[in-house]
């Protein structure tokens, strides 16, 4: 408890601490010759995706140098995992990437069962396939709409928010929330699927992929977001390796890495899909190869859907799973594929029902890191473009 | 006497722009909406009809913010400097046979003027805003007005001279059917580059919400604001009566009565295509948009003018 400091009155107020504690900005080093102009987009702007600063050296309208500033939606949420019981920290990482909390559950978990070694019914995983391939479309959806929203083309958005809406429909019948979860849980997931989801949840599979194709024609097809996206932010294969990037960012690259297929990981062995890739390293390769990633999960719900029957419904959590969970003190390290790319957790155990510590590998902000190489020499239009098309969510990247 | 009449004119020609615009913003919720599997305004009235009510006073009461570094006078006239000169260009449209409210012998001319001095409000309002989003917009806005003035005119240069006069109810008398078909290219510049003229999708980058939040009207907020929506709306009007008068013949395809209300659908029709472009298409780069220009827009519209021309000479 503080207790109330007691200032006399007779003095002159004291002089106010120093609470400016925002991060020191780094300025670009180099002045460029000539006239330069510093605009800074955001921390509260409508293309930023959230809440970023970026610092934008222009030349005219060419980018000399962007600097994007985040921490702006810190809450320390790696520090808070300290002082909850296991089972408290999944609706924290709910608000990691809050595009697709069912993610950072999944790995939460997944780094949980590994530290207190529990094993997870097999019904339990399918259903985790199924409703995180449902929030890979949903966020995707998310990337896509938006890209077509940063080069104004606002129906696009309308369109695949639309199908993000059916998808954020069958969560709420799952589990009641429409963004963060809290779903996935260390042994299993919270419930068994409601009567005639499966239905509901096939309806949604057969429909999307005309949907996306028709996103493809009207978005991808257009003359101008060619125009505005072929060529723009080009990243190549060894920068996307070099610089730690995952998921879409780096298979729009040529970068042939996916964490479903490369380090299997649940039931993903047991299901046929391919795994899009790009090879310019645009944002249209970006863009387009998440538009087929949609189309691609579909097939993999649709497998899973198939598989799911043979479990008995009702065995969705481990068995022998106690209230408080306390592991023996070590380590454990597991990551999934993100929407976004490769999203690892860190757990350490020091033998306490708490976490001694937790890390999240975010891929957001891996990716976002890649932001002044990939700008540098484009315009302020194209930024703002080439910041969607790395897609970040500023949940995770902040944390 | 003339004053008053003049005065009588001038705010006429402001409540039909205003009017316009307000039906302008309704009819455009009710087209987006449409193409966006939305609803648009409902609730109110049938079919929404009363939220252009609902959304008069809504700006009137807001808040008028003018920010502390703005150059306050300059700030607070600017949007009515962008406003005003498209107001005046609704002046020499030839509404009907013989008739435009301000029948001038160089009305043609006068009407491609008067939408470009817009551009200097935009840029007043943009410097005057002190704040770089806005001036990059001030910046856009002035090189593509700048620009798209070229093929624009040139387009209407076509059907000028084919009519041999520059006078606007005169062109009208002696418009033909078949210039429809002869100045359909023609036709095409005048509508792109008037929809660059009028600052709107996909040419809307002066404004790009994307990049520059509002472009030069970011610091705005009130009723100042709706000035610079009114202007634009009036924009949109006036260059689609302009643009259906011209070139597609206006009140000429049928007698009386009859006459202007096959002119207003005409130009409805425009309206609600320049919406439907707006909400159809990405928005391009400033460079690309400058390379259309110059490299397509203004060499059709030069070989728009030699075909009238020749064709002209055989008259």
């Amino acid at each position: 408890m503080i207790e109330p400091q007691d200032t006399p009155t007779d003095q002159a107020a004291p002089v106010a601490p120093d609470l400016d504690c925002a991060p020191d900005v780094v300025m670009p080093e180099v002045i460029h010759e000539g006239d330069t102009t510093i605009v800074n987009i955001g921390p509260s702007h409508p293309s930023t995706h959230g809440v970023c600063r970026v610092i934008v050296e222009l030349d005219g309208e060419i980018v000399k140098h962007a600097e994007p500033v985040i921490g702006h939606l810190h809450r320390g949420i790696e520090k808070m995992a300290e002082n909850r019981t296991y089972l408290q920290v999944v609706p924290l990482t709910d608000r990691l990437d809050y595009v697709g909390s069912m993610y950072a559950n999944w790995a939460y978990c997944r780094a949980v069962e590994r530290l207190a070694g529990i094993r997870v019914p097999e019904r339990a995983e399918y259903i985790r396939v199924i409703v995180c391939e449902l929030q890979r479309i949903a966020s995707h959806m998310m990337a896509i709409g938006p890209a077509g929203a940063d080069t104004g083309a606002t129906s696009a958005f309308m369109y695949t928010f639309w199908q993000r809406e059916l998808v954020v429909d069958l969560f709420e019948s799952l589990c009641g929330a429409r963004l963060t979860y809290n779903y996935v849980r260390p042994g299993g997931v919270s419930f068994d699927l409601p009567d005639g989801w499966i239905e509901k949840c096939r309806e949604f599979v057969a429909q999307h992929p005309a949907a996306m194709l028709e996103i493809d024609r009207f978005l991808f097809g257009n003359v101008i977001f060619r125009a505005r996206t072929k060529g723009i932010g080009v990243l190549d294969a060894d920068d996307a390796v070099s610089w730690g990037a995952s998921g879409p960012v780096a298979r729009g690259s040529g970068v042939d890495w996916d964490l479903r297929r490369d380090d299997p990981y649940s039931v993903y062995p047991r299901f046929d899909f391919s795994i899009p890739v790009g090879s310019n390293g645009d944002v249209y390769d970006r863009t387009r190869v998440r538009l087929w990633e949609a189309i691609e999960s579909c097939r993999i719900i649709s497998q899973a859907l198939d598989g799911l029957a043979e479990f008995e419904p009702g065995t969705i959590k481990a068995d022998g799973m106690p209230r408080l969970l306390a592991p023996r003190p070590g380590d454990a390290y597991d990551h999934i594929e993100s929407a976004r790319g490769s999203l690892g957790v860190y757990l350490v155990s020091d033998g306490s029902v708490r976490p001694y510590r937790m890390k999240v590998r975010s891929p957001a902000f891996s990716n976002l890191a890649l932001l002044p190489l990939v700008s540098e020499g484009y315009t302020l239009s194209d930024l703002v473009v080439i910041l969607g098309s790395l897609d970040p969510v500023f949940g995770e990247v902040d944390r | 006497m003339t004053f008053l009449w003049g005065l009588l004119w001038g705010l006429a020609a402001v409540m039909f722009i205003a009017g316009g615009a307000v039906i302008g913003v309704w009819w455009e919720r009710k087209v987006s909406a449409r193409i966006q599997m939305r609803l648009g305004p409902q609730q109110i009235g049938p079919a929404g009809v009363l939220q252009m009510v609902a959304d008069v006073p809504k700006l009137l009461f807001k808040e008028d913010i003018v920010p502390d570094n703005a150059d306050k006078p300059i700030f607070r006239y600017a949007p009515m400097a962008v406003f005003a000169p498209i107001a005046m260009s609704v002046a020499v449209i030839p509404f009907w046979a013989g008739w435009a409210p301000l029948d001038s012998t160089v009305g043609m001319v006068f009407y491609l003027a008067f939408p470009s001095i817009g551009v200097l409000g935009i840029l007043l309002s943009a410097w005057a805003s002190h704040n770089t989003l806005a001036t990059i917009g001030g910046m856009r806005a002035a090189a593509q007005m700048v620009s798209y003035e070229v093929p624009r005119s040139l387009a209407v240069l076509s059907v000028i001279i084919l009519a041999g006069s520059l006078q606007p109810t005169e062109v009208m008398e002696a418009w033909q059917w078949w210039w429809v078909p002869l100045t359909f290219v023609g036709f095409l510049v005048y509508f792109i580059a008037s929809i660059a003229e009028m600052n709107r999708g996909p040419f809307d980058l002066p404004e790009a919400e994307s990049e520059l939040v509002a472009g030069y009207f970011s610091d705005y907020s009130g009723f100042r604001w709706a000035i610079f929506m009114m202007g634009e709306y009036g924009a949109l009007i006036s260059a689609s009566l302009f643009g259906a008068a011209v070139f597609l013949g206006g009140y000429r395809w049928l007698p009386g009565v009859a006459g202007l209300a096959v002119f207003l659908v005409l130009a409805m029709v425009l309206i609600t295509a320049v919406m439907w472009i707006k909400w159809t298409f990405p928005r391009l780069r400033q460079d690309q948009l400058m390379t259309f220009c110059w490299t397509v827009l203004t060499p059709l519209a030069i070989v728009q003018v030699v075909v009238a021309g020749v064709v002209a000479l055989w008259l």
